[in-house]
């Protein structure tokens, strides 16, 4: 990789050294950060072909391009890539690798090495779950939550894909524990808890959720391979073991999960209203406490995944309570975000527009998940298209949104280009059009009884399926679009300024790319992170 | 932390330490043979818990640290305890 290779560019953490060996053995955040970026890019783009490829199957009823079988690989292998291989890693890992130090002024990450160790655990991880696919037997058909007894008796690659799961949880964990000592030690002087930007604030309670749940699930994937290959009865009743358990230590990690995914987007528009609206963020504190508070709260939620699993009537109630509790501070972000708009410049820039559309995409997601924690409602909705539609808002409009909005408004500050904004704009609205177009018909296809992870359907449904295999087509256009922009504009790209938005956090005020070890002295923070007293403040 | 402040702990207090978690240990070898029905569970969970908290606070060090960390591993065992609380409401109930 040969970034800004003329003579005459300055030593920036991109070109001070080159060569392949230099990035595969580099220490550098901001080089992991990226190793992290294009891995995660890759991954997204074959599970998005997979996805693209169930939907074409479900174009029309009946068997068209795939058999039952294969349809069932297909899901669960989309499933496992994309949640634990792009979405749990995808904006910590990456955006929280290339600025986490530089937005606290830090040199680097605490532990630099562990950081690199982490990559090639994630790596690792990752191959195994790629290998579950190629190796000797079935593909793994159990859906991305391996639940027993099916997992547990299933004669198809599951321990290798467990394997995988497990694998890559350590990765998780390293990288939590590096942002929670980063933040805690390595802030610089004069940067204050309540000096530090929100997006570091939303990596801290992401890291915590981290290194406390992702054991859980490292576990209970490593009981399930001792059932299968043991013997020993954790799940299995016949050995005196319970289903249900099983899905209780899943859900105690795979719900904070969710958090995992959606705080750091949350920590990224969090940033990008005030760049965009030239204005304080309205409410720092309540976005600082409700990110801990979403972070805490949600620990306590899991049953709401569990409600027609025979759990007890009085477990059923108190998860239903905790859920409705935990959508307060999500709302609060929401309204402090808006708020932050109102009476601001706004610049409707590319970056601004995909957090617009998360903010759009996050609530109708939070609304139906009220639906689904509603004891009454869920039994309705339960396992059928609703529950794919909403957890695609949630994570795919949520995280996947926030994602791109954090790699459109970090793009120059990254290479140093910028990318062309038109051809942004458009590709966000076809993106953004191809997304509604596939996933809310699923919320009516939910609501009339369609099940999810069945490839073939009552005729009656239809209508719905054809206009969310449409969707399926014009979001990939649209993923053609964006992602063909900003790699075209690495290299031919118009040479960027320093401070491009107008940003007022730190990473802004050190030139673009930022040199190896980010600032030449130490800053010293003098004032909150939000204030835009700057030239261009008006 | 107190990187400036090494705290060595004498032999004597790890060996009564190390008595303390023998004997924890074989108590809940002996508690199996009581039967207390659907405590059985928290029993052997709060005499692990009592085990792990005395590894943590001498073998650890957590009794030299700063009260911040001492927070928040007390926190992380606050939430595992109330993670398990919940967990037990289903089966209690069901």
């Amino acid at each position: 990789m040969n970034y800004n290779s003329s003579p005459t560019a300055p030593l920036n953490f991109l070109n001070h050294k080159t060569g392949l060996w230099s990035w595969l053995s580099s220490t550098d955040h901001k080089r992991i950060g990226l190793l992290y970026l294009y891995s995660i890019t890759i991954f997204f783009c074959a599970a998005a072909v997979l996805g693209l490829l169930m939907k074409i199957e479900k174009f029309a009823p009946g068997e068209t391009i795939m058999t039952a079988q294969t349809y069932n690989g297909i899901f669960t292998i989309h499933g496992i890539i994309m949640i634990f291989i792009v979405v749990i890693p995808g904006l910590a890992a990456v955006f929280g690798n290339i600025l986490l130090p530089i937005m606290i002024g830090a040199k680097d990450v605490a532990f630099p090495k562990l950081n690199l160790f982490s990559w090639y655990v994630y790596i690792t991880g990752a191959c195994l779950g790629l290998y579950s696919q190629f190796a000797k037997g079935h593909v793994p058909d159990a859906g991305w939550t391996f639940y027993v007894p099916y997992s547990a008796e299933v004669n198809s690659n599951i321990v290798i894909a467990l394997t995988a799961a497990f694998v890559l949880g350590f990765a998780s964990i390293l990288t939590g524990l590096n942002f929670i000592v980063t933040i805690h030690r390595m802030r610089a002087p004069g940067m204050t808890w309540f000096r530090m930007p929100l997006f570091p604030w939303s990596l801290y309670a992401t890291a915590w959720i981290q290194i406390l749940a992702t054991p859980i699930i490292g576990i209970t994937l490593l009981m399930v391979i001792a059932e299968r290959t043991l013997q020993i009865g954790f799940f299995d009743p016949a050995l005196g073991g319970d289903p249900v358990l099983y899905q209780h230590l899943f859900w105690i990690y795979s719900h904070p999960a969710v958090y995992v995914m959606i705080l750091p987007a949350m920590g990224v528009v969090s940033e990008i209203f005030p760049t965009f609206s030239q204005k304080p963020i309205f409410g720092y504190m309540p976005i600082v406490f409700s990110s801990l508070a979403i972070a805490l709260v949600g620990y306590f939620v899991w049953g709401h995944h569990m409600f027609t699993s025979g759990m007890s009537y009085q477990a059923r109630w108190f998860f239903s309570l905790l859920t409705f509790l935990v959508a307060i501070p999500s709302a609060i972000k929401v309204f402090n975000w808006l708020s932050t708009m109102y009476g601001g410049s706004v610049d409707l820039k590319p970056p601004l527009l995909y957090a617009i559309s998360f903010i759009f995409l996050f609530t109708i997601g939070g609304f139906t998940g009220l639906t689904l924690g509603s004891l009454a409602t869920n039994i309705q909705t339960h396992n059928t298209d609703f529950v794919v539609a909403h957890f695609h808002y949630i994570v795919f409009g949520g995280m996947g949104f926030g994602f791109f909005a954090a790699i459109h408004y970090w793009y120059p500050k990254i290479y140093g280009r910028m990318y062309n904004i038109r051809w942004a704009n458009i590709a966000w609205a076809i993106l953004f059009t191809g997304f509604n177009v596939l996933y809310f018909p699923m919320f009516i296809l939910g609501l009339q009884g369609m099940p999810r992870r069945y490839f073939d359907y009552d005729p009656k449904f239809q209508t719905g399926q054809m206009i969310s295999s449409i969707g399926a087509f014009i979001l990939i256009i649209g993923l053609i679009g964006m992602i063909s922009n900003l790699v075209y504009h690495v290299r031919r790209g118009a040479i960027a300024p320093a401070n491009p938005w107008h940003g007022v956090t730190l990473e802004w005020q050190i030139p673009s790319p930022p040199p190896h070890e980010n600032f030449d002295e130490v800053p010293v923070i003098t004032r909150d992170p939000y204030v835009f007293d700057n030239p261009y403040t008006k | 932390m107190k990187n400036h402040d090494n705290h060595i702990s004498s032999y004597s207090l790890n060996l009564t330490v190390l008595l303390i978690l023998l004997v924890l240990t074989t108590t809940s070898v002996l508690a199996i043979k009581f039967h207390f029905g659907a405590f059985t569970v928290a029993v052997a969970l709060i005499i692990a818990s009592v085990k792990a908290a005395i590894v943590l606070t001498y073998f650890m060090h957590l009794k030299f640290e700063n009260l911040l960390l001492r927070l928040m591993v007390s926190g992380v065992f606050l939430l595992f305890a109330i993670v398990v609380v919940i967990t037990f409401i289903d089966y209690y109930f069901r």
